[in-house]
């Protein structure tokens, strides 16, 4: 790999400038010339693997150079997270990045946080909702609410694991309601989809998943979504209310999927990936995809996406702490 | 009505483009699936991007076709070469190994070909007739359910170990063991990882397996490279010689098998290798003749080659009906169906009944198609018993490290792989057996996890896993099974107390 690496730096460098060292509009200029690789940090079959795979195959199109979408699983993420961060960063391996990112170092899992990539753009975006089973008596979240307030640590929730975006979402809501995280203790699971199961089979009380991971059981008539934790309602879903409107509490929070590249990575290849990544969440494939998913969609350049996942970074240690998930330092 | 429908179905599927498509994914399937390390999961991954281009019916067809074929083609590998070709075949890889090396070569691929076919029809009979019913009982399957079935298949560890119980439970204790390193499954801790980033995913299963049963392998064939090559000699015969008698002696285990491949499949916990591995100690524990299992007996290959095959097709169930995956496959196959707007859920039969239909048909000729497939595959396969062993076993090495680099996209599959082989290796020496550590990796995660979960659900209370009716029936069954086990072992000891 280190030749071949070498081989085409000197024949851009000779192509290029005079100079005798590589100058970064000549690696520019030859970028790509060979297959790309994208890091995805979780398994196949998910809801990242398959945003990433779309993503893979529309800048493969447009870059001319096949793009290899390869899964690093394992370590709640870390593994693939890692993965990203240590490549050299010479725009041959690219990643998609999610929100453990600024959630994992607080757990003490790893040193890897937002400043170790290269933001590149920033894809999606979905709110966690409240689901509760169909055979359940609750009808809307006000009347969950009261109970869980009247009745703490009855009820259980699952959604991912310990610490995972989703039960950060329920500590978070507990939080906003005035209620610790003990109220609602957390019952890990493997993701949405066996957590949504264990739902219908009676084995947990509630499920703060996003909605579109929620939605074929929505659909089978399994479960209800009560409520959603986002400023405004989603268009795929207009009948589920936001807790703000059914509660009056402003708590918003959400899973996001982003690409971004190691550490460092030439301001040329920057511009040349974000321009591809723009192209390709405006392609119709895209934007046809995730709404069939269900997904939520966000875009945001390298500056804006470095801002939101600071942003985020920060709300989640606050929160993190809270919910006493952070490791004390 | 309905055969207006069904008529609609064959016209989507008996086109030209759509047989060439599942003809080309079926030699593709073949090929995954004998390759060490290339699942039939990594086979639907792999086929994924190639069916955003395609109509529904092909892209489904495509991957139904690769995922059967690859699950066959998994035990051509496993008796050659003891090298299970996907984790579906790890079950009954040394009696496979076993029946080769006594000359049965042909009988057990011919055997384990016609049971795959037979198997997998069976699937697919109760996939189209009693999918709602069986998603149902499905769907009851809570943590404490599954806590009980883990626990009723790690007990299957006991019929596995053939001679030596106490030298098989310390088997499955260590393969518990090495089950635990990586991050807790409950508190999200990293456990064993000594603060290595790749240890935290734990020791990846396939890369172990293949080390284990391969690796092991060739490192014995090299301590006896110099003797007398005991490489299994045999004539290109008839693969289906024998394989009639076969069955109708062992049609019993055919039904037995095909029926708890379909339970376990449709389960969304388990897929078809703990199908496999469960039909094959069924087999052990209810045989007339227990004893010749391990030797290279047919018998259990005929449960379990039919049970990996059925649990393939009854894991579409609760796919199809709920949109919950019966196995690593379709949780693939959820997001295809719905890229082609066919949303899971009980609806999926209503809205699109044509295209269900469809699915089903090339569910049917995937099935068939194995036939032909599976035996030409068979005898290419064979060749590779003509070539001399100094050149085959470096070539077994290759695919070896291939397979397991495959799984984890890194080296650390390759050092797993090649530390597990000399583990083996030392372990089989001494007469442990390895099949029990292989059951523990599959098992451990699933035992431990539901194990956590049904405590934090029931605050702490043991009396939760016997509270709901599945897990009360699960959970006394399998006490009982423990106490029946126990109470044998006194009475064997009672002639000659231990010391």
């Amino acid at each position: 790999m280190t030749i071949i690496t070498r081989r085409t730096l000197l024949a851009s460098a000779a192509a290029g400038a005079a100079a005798s060292h590589l100058s970064a509009p000549a690696l520019a200029q030859s970028y790509p010339s060979r297959p790309i690789t994208l890091v995805v940090p979780w398994g196949a079959g998910g809801g990242t693997d398959a945003t990433a795979r779309i993503v893979g195959s529309i800048l493969e199109r447009d870059l001319k150079q096949p793009v290899n979408v390869v899964n690093r699983t394992g370590g709640s993420g870390v593994v693939g997270h890692s993965a990203i961060a240590t490549a050299p960063p010479d725009g041959y391996t690219i990643g998609m990045i999610t929100v453990e990112i600024t959630m994992m170092h607080w757990q003490g899992l790893t040193q890897l946080n937002p400043e170790s990539y290269t933001p590149l753009a920033l894809m999606n975006e979905d709110p966690p909702g409240v689901q509760v089973s169909s055979s359940s008596p609750y009808q809307t979240v006000k009347q969950l609410a009261d109970f869980i307030k009247a009745n703490p640590g009855k009820l259980k929730a699952s959604g991912t694991g310990q610490g995972g975006i989703w039960h950060l979402a329920l500590v978070g809501w507990l939080g906003a309601m005035g209620l610790p995280a003990s109220a609602v203790p957390w019952v890990p699971s493997n993701g949405a989809a066996p957590a949504m199961q264990d739902l219908a089979a009676g084995g947990v009380d509630i499920v703060t998943c996003s909605v579109p991971e929620a939605k074929a059981m929505l659909d089978a008539g399994r479960a209800r979504s009560l409520a959603i934790m986002a400023p405004a309602r989603n268009p795929q879903f207009p009948n589920v209310p936001t807790l703000n409107e059914s509660l009056g509490i402003n708590f918003s929070v959400g899973a996001w999927r982003g690409i971004a590249a190691p550490k460092d990575l030439p301001q040329p290849i920057v511009d040349q990936l974000t321009a591809a990544l723009k192209k390709a969440y405006e392609s119709k494939e895209f934007q046809d995809f995730m709404a069939n998913r269900g997904f939520g969609i966000k875009w945001a350049e390298p500056a804006g996406f470095a801002r939101f996942m600071a942003e985020g970074n920060a709300a989640m240690g606050v929160a993190m702490r809270a919910a006493g998930l952070a490791r004390s330092a | 009505m309905t055969f207006d429908i069904l008529m609609q179905a064959f016209a989507l599927v008996f086109r030209l483009d759509v047989m060439a498509i599942i003809l080309a994914s079926a030699a593709f399937g073949m090929f995954v699936g004998a390759m060490p390390g290339l699942t039939a999961t990594m086979a639907t991954a792999l086929l994924v991007p190639v069916t955003f281009f395609l109509d529904p019916v092909p892209a489904l067809g495509a991957i139904v076709t690769a995922t059967a074929m690859a699950i066959f083609a998994g035990d051509i590998p496993a008796a050659i070469m003891r090298m299970p070709g996907t984790p579906a075949s790890a079950a009954y890889t040394d009696e496979s190994y076993a029946m080769a090396r006594k000359g049965q070569l042909d009988l057990n691929l011919g055997v384990n070909l016609t049971t795959s076919v037979l198997g997998g029809l069976i699937g697919v009979v109760i996939l189209v007739l009693c999918a709602p019913v069986l998603a149902e009982f499905a769907l009851a399957f809570s943590s404490f359910e599954y806590f009980w079935l883990a626990a009723l298949g790690l007990t299957c560890a006991v019929f596995l170990a053939t001679d030596n119980p106490l030298k098989g439970f310390v088997s499955l204790l260590l393969g518990l063991a090495i089950g635990t390193i990586g991050i807790d499954p409950a508190a999200g801790f990293p456990r064993f990882t000594f603060g290595s980033v790749e240890l935290m995913q734990g020791v990846s299963f396939i890369p172990a397996m293949i080390g284990m049963f391969a690796i092991s392998e060739i490192l014995r064939g090299a301590t006896a490279i110099n003797a007398p090559s005991e490489m299994i000699t045999q004539a290109i015969g008839n693969v289906f010689r024998g394989v009639g008698s076969t069955l109708r002696k062992y049609w019993v285990n055919f039904f037995r098998g095909s029926a708890i491949g379909v339970v376990i499949g449709a389960l969304p916990g388990a897929g078809a290798d703990i199908a496999a591995w469960i039909s094959f100690a069924v087999s052990k524990r209810f045989s007339k003749e227990p004893e010749k299992f391990g030797t290279g007996h047919v018998e259990g290959i005929v449960d379990a080659g039919a049970a990996n095959n059925s649990a393939l097709a009854a894991a579409w169930i609760p796919a199809l009906v709920f949109g919950i995956p019966g196995d690593s496959i379709t949780a693939i196959v959820i997001g295809v169906l719905y890229m082609k707007g066919m949303n899971p859920g009980p609806t999926v039969f209503l809205q699109n009944p044509q295209l269900i239909y469809a699915v089903f048909i090339i569910f049917v000729l995937a099935n068939l198609l194995m036939l032909p497939l599976g035996w030409a595959a068979i005898k290419s396969a064979r060749q590779v018993l003509r070539v001399p062993q100094n050149v085959l076993i470096p070539m077994i090495l290759i695919f070896c490290i291939v397979g397991s680099y495959a799984m984890t996209n890194s080296y650390y599959g390759i050092l797993i792989m090649l530390i597990m082989g000399v583990f083996a290796f030392l372990l089989e020496q001494n007469g442990f057996p390895i099949a029990p550590i292989i059951l523990g990796l599959v098992l451990g995660e699933m035992f431990e996890q539901n194990f956590m979960t049904s405590m934090i659900k029931a605050d702490g209370s043991f009396l939760a896993f016997f509270a709901r009716p599945i897990a009360a029936i699960l959970g006394i069954s399998t006490l009982a099974i423990w106490a029946l086990m126990i109470w044998r072992v006194g009475i064997a000891k009672q002639p000659a107390p231990a010391q």
